[in-house]
């Protein structure tokens, strides 16, 4: 019989304390932004969209090799040794033509593993995360600057340079050995 | 009042019962039902420290008239095995449930539906359509679990309607009258000759009568938060066997018909308690007319107080709703059966005793 | 002659508002009473211990983070400590204080959700609200350190891949004491509200036995009665060096292991985790978090198990390594998977609303269900 009462007290008793907190929670302003109007202020080490910049990108392949679902493609073809490509802005001198560098942000889960083995720091994350597509195609997104036509240049240049040096050791292998002729008395 | 203005208007007592019948319809019941729609939401949102409702007007207001338009243009999907005139009729008589209860409330004293002698009486019974509604509605979806959610949902309906009418009763034996419009006048005067804190009239009998008034009104409104299927009563509503319940295979017009009635039978019952127990249409403190000699300005008064009553037991509700976690079947039944019809009785005793005195 | 009667069988199916993930239950009824509860699971299968043969040490973190996506720096904890278990390397002071800290902040968030989660699943929205507005400034905590809010790739193996934010201990302490009072008054709106523990308390009845028997851990066990927590009884890290309480269901309300008592234990899992972190935060030295971490990671031949407390139980990590740089095998022991076996003996004679409510307090992901 005293259970009875008890129960009736604690319902209503505990039923008022909750609508004691629901009702000072009114007066709280609201903790929501409206969002395309007002954005959040995102903190420096956000993770979001990559970004290359190509200028001081070597080809080194690392980055491809660090990223866990392979959204990163890479092609290069080695320079001729008369071709001057420039330096990264540290000074290094660049030997590698970029002939692909593709990012599938389809793919790219932003876990950051490829932007710590860049040894020019090239590759970083950016605070960008409004990229949204309609295509999904348009999410592949090249940072490679050469034109179709230069690449093939630049493939059919080192492709007759390799011929010429292939031709070259030909010659040299076929041709008698000058190194050891006796001296005239 | 307005009746005997339009039968001079149009001189036929059909067009002027016709208009009469329709006006709280169209300028009252509809209005409030899309705005109680934005309030709930607003209310809901603020007490969860966010925003609701925000770009559809100003703070979100005209977002009820968008959700009426996106419900009006949804394709009324209706299964194949369903027994077609029962699945279209279920609506219009949920529908008919609530809105038929206005027709004795009194909003203000120049304005009543219907003046009948049996109001409340009319009131309890024209409130049982809804039951018939929802169990045509749970069987006609052709659905195991919208069956078991309606007949849940009947079963509650029904058995907090005891409750509801051992209370009720207290009070027509306090004033010895089912008249709704007589019922609000005897409480004339200031808010201390309220139902609830005893009734008009001096002596010990108002005084000793004010416990268990409270007490009646506790339980009254636990009972009819029951009956409009409110949290943590929603069982019928709120993921009940897993789905819907009883309106999961509506769409379109047929939902929002549901969705308006609910909230227009909340008013209903708020309108309800506060006529039986808070003064109805009166003042608590005196008529502005009065005090500026214009006669015509007191109904308008009146009317003011009513939907503030309404609309401030209509804010409990949803409270209520955003507080409380929901009961499960059983101790719904449990809390009808074992405490609330046992303390009903003993109030209907003692006060019996009292007014005896 | 008795009645022919059959069961009913209902379908919990696969997209449901109140399973937490895609999760099948096919519930056996006989009229409302249950009679046997199967879950069909391996909707959320993204073979990651198949992945993790192909991959390189570090390449596997991101993918570990992905399992219990809700508690994503213990997994990423875990597998760390089983790594340079294996490699036999020692981790700076700092970087063990700064796994701490971290771990703990997440089982303060995986916490809320558990916590929101059951009372929405129960029927009450707004602590639901009130949690998730919380775990926002656990989550700004964590985008201020590494840059993720929810899938972090922070610890690695060997160390951290940033140091703190010179702004994060200020932060942390602020929150520390916002956060104090709001506990009370989820318990006030929640935990002792007369309604939710008549629907939670005396159902799913989990005795010590069963409990044993299945494998149970973590928070589940320790409301059957049992005091084990691997952080004092298998100490990792430098959890020894705290002073920290281990709650244990004690049938305050209702019945020790049953659906309130586990619950109740993830809510004072929560103060003691914020003592956790207040000491930590004045105890962390100086030192460089990035020093141990080797350049390439090739560990020799051998396999290792280690184990940690997820806010949900024990993982636990076997690896076997065959002196590669990728690893012959990782086999997770996810505890959610362990406990989602004990749903059948738990709901055996409730009512259909109840199974809600169990499966709510076990408190799983499907994350860690299916890998």
């Amino acid at each position: 019989m005293i259970q009875y009462f008890k129960n009736i007290y604690s319902a209503i008793a505990t039923i008022f304390i909750g609508m004691k907190i629901t009702f000072k929670h009114l007066f709280v302003p609201a903790v929501t932004i409206q969002y395309p109007s007002v954005k959040p202020k995102l903190p420096d080490r956000e993770r979001n969209r990559l970004y290359v910049n190509f200028d001081d990108c070597i080809g080194c392949d690392q980055c491809s090799r660090a990223c866990p679902v392979e959204c990163i493609s890479i092609e290069t073809v080695k320079a001729l040794p008369t071709e001057d490509l420039g330096k990264t802005s540290q000074g290094k001198k660049k030997a590698l033509w970029v002939t692909d560098f593709k990012i599938d942000f389809a793919k790219c889960c932003y876990c950051q593993l490829c932007v710590f083995p860049c040894p020019t720091e090239c590759i970083y994350m950016t605070d960008v995360y409004e990229f949204s597509e309609y295509e999904r195609s348009n999410l592949i997104y090249n940072f490679s600057v050469l034109t179709p036509v230069e690449i093939e240049e630049k493939k059919a240049n080192w492709a007759r340079y390799e011929a010429e040096k292939a031709a070259e050791k030909a010659a040299k292998a076929a041709a008698p050995n000058p190194v050891n002729t006796p001296k005239e008395k | 009042m307005t009746y005997d203005f339009f039968y001079k208007l149009f001189n036929s007592d059909i067009i002027a019962a016709l208009i009469q019948s329709l006006l709280p319809l169209f300028f009252f019941i509809l209005p409030y039902a899309l705005f109680a729609v934005w309030w709930e939401r607003k209310v809901s949102a603020h007490m969860q420290d966010r925003l609701g409702p925000m770009r559809v007007g100003w703070h979100g207001a005209l977002q009820p008239i968008a959700d009426i338009f996106k419900l009006f243009q949804k394709e009324d999907i209706i299964a194949s095995d369903t027994d077609k005139s029962l699945f279209n009729l279920a609506p219009v008589l949920v529908f008919v449930g609530s809105y038929a209860a206005f027709a004795v409330i009194p909003f203000s004293s120049a304005f009543i539906g219907s003046n009948l002698d049996l109001g409340v009486f009319f009131l309890v019974g024209v409130s049982g359509f809804a039951v018939a509604g929802i169990l045509m509605a749970g069987w006609a979806s052709n659905n195991k679990y919208s069956l078991l959610g309606a007949v849940r949902s009947v079963a509650q309906i029904i058995s907090y309607e005891i409750p509801t009418i051992l209370i009720i009763i207290t009070i027509v034996m306090i004033t010895g009258t089912l008249n709704l419009n007589t019922l609000t006048q005897i409480q004339t005067g200031y808010f201390w000759n309220w139902m609830i804190f005893g009734g008009p009239g001096t002596g010990i009998t108002k005084y000793v009568l004010i416990p268990f008034m409270v007490l009646g009104f506790g339980i009254i409104y636990i009972s009819t938060l029951a009956e409009v299927n409110r949290t943590p009563f929603d069982i019928p509503e709120a993921e009940s066997e897993l789905v819907a319940g009883y309106h999961t295979e509506y769409s379109g017009m047929k939902f929002a018909m549901f969705f308006l009635a609910e909230y227009a039978n909340m008013l209903a019952v708020s309108a309800l308690v506060a006529v039986l127990f808070f003064g109805g249409y009166q003042s608590p403190c005196g008529y502005l007319g009065n005090i500026l000699g214009l006669k015509w300005f007191i109904p308008v008064e009146q009317l003011f107080w009513f939907t503030a009553k309404g609309l401030f037991f209509v804010f409990v509700q949803m409270w209520l709703r955003w507080t409380l976690p929901r009961l499960r079947v059983d101790q719904l039944m449990n809390t009808c059966w074992k405490y609330l019809i046992p303390l009903a009785f003993v109030n209907l005793i003692i006060i019996g005793l009292i007014t005896l005195m | 002659m008795a009645l022919k009667t059959e069961h009913m069988t209902l379908n919990m199916g696969p997209q449901h508002p109140s399973t937490h993930g895609v999760l099948r239950l096919e519930v056996e009824l006989e009229g409302e009473i249950i009679r046997s509860v199967k879950p069909h699971i391996g909707y959320l299968h993204r073979c990651f211990e198949k992945h993790a043969e192909a991959m390189t040490y570090p390449q596997i973190i991101p993918y570990t983070d992905r399992m219990d996506y809700l508690a994503s720096m213990y997994n990423e904890f875990g597998y760390a400590i089983a790594v340079e278990k294996l490699l036999g390397i020692q981790v700076p002071e700092r970087v063990e204080y700064i796994r701490v800290i971290m771990g703990e902040f997440q089982r303060i968030a995986s916490h809320l959700v558990a916590i929101g989660t059951y009372g929405l699943d129960i029927g009450a929205f707004t602590p639901f609200l009130f949690c998730f507005r919380d775990r926002e400034m656990i989550l700004n905590l964590f985008e201020m350190t590494c840059g993720a809010r929810l899938l972090y790739n922070y610890i690695w193996v060997g160390g951290l891949s940033h140091d703190l934010h010179p702004d994060f201990v200020r932060n942390a302490k602020e929150f520390v004491t916002y956060f104090r009072p709001k506990v009370k008054e989820l318990n006030d709106l929640l935990t002792y509200n007369r309604i939710f523990i008549d629907r939670t308390t005396n159902i799913g009845i989990l005795p010590l036995e069963t409990a044993i028997n299945f494998g149970i851990s973590g928070p589940n066990l320790r409301g059957s009665g049992l005091k084990w927590d691997i952080r004092k009884n298998d100490p990792y890290s430098v959890y020894n060096k705290f002073d920290f309480d281990i709650p244990v269901g004690t049938g305050l309300i209702g019945t020790v292991g049953d659906c309130w008592s586990r619950y109740f234990i993830r809510v004072r899992e929560i103060e003691e985790s914020l003592k956790i972190i207040e000491q930590a935060l004045e105890q962390i030295p100086e030192g460089d978090v990035t020093s141990a971490i080797p350049k390439r990671i090739k560990p020799p031949v051998g396999h290792v198990y280690s184990r940690v407390e997820n806010p949900k139980g024990e993982l636990g990590y076997f690896i076997i390594s065959n002196g590669t740089p990728n690893p012959f095998r990782v086999k997770v022991k996810g505890p959610s998977f362990v406990h989602l076996g004990v749903m059948n003996e738990l709901c055996k004679g409730h009512m259909i609303a109840d199974v809600i409510a169990i499966l709510g307090s076990i408190d799983i992901v499907l994350g860690e269900v299916d890998r």
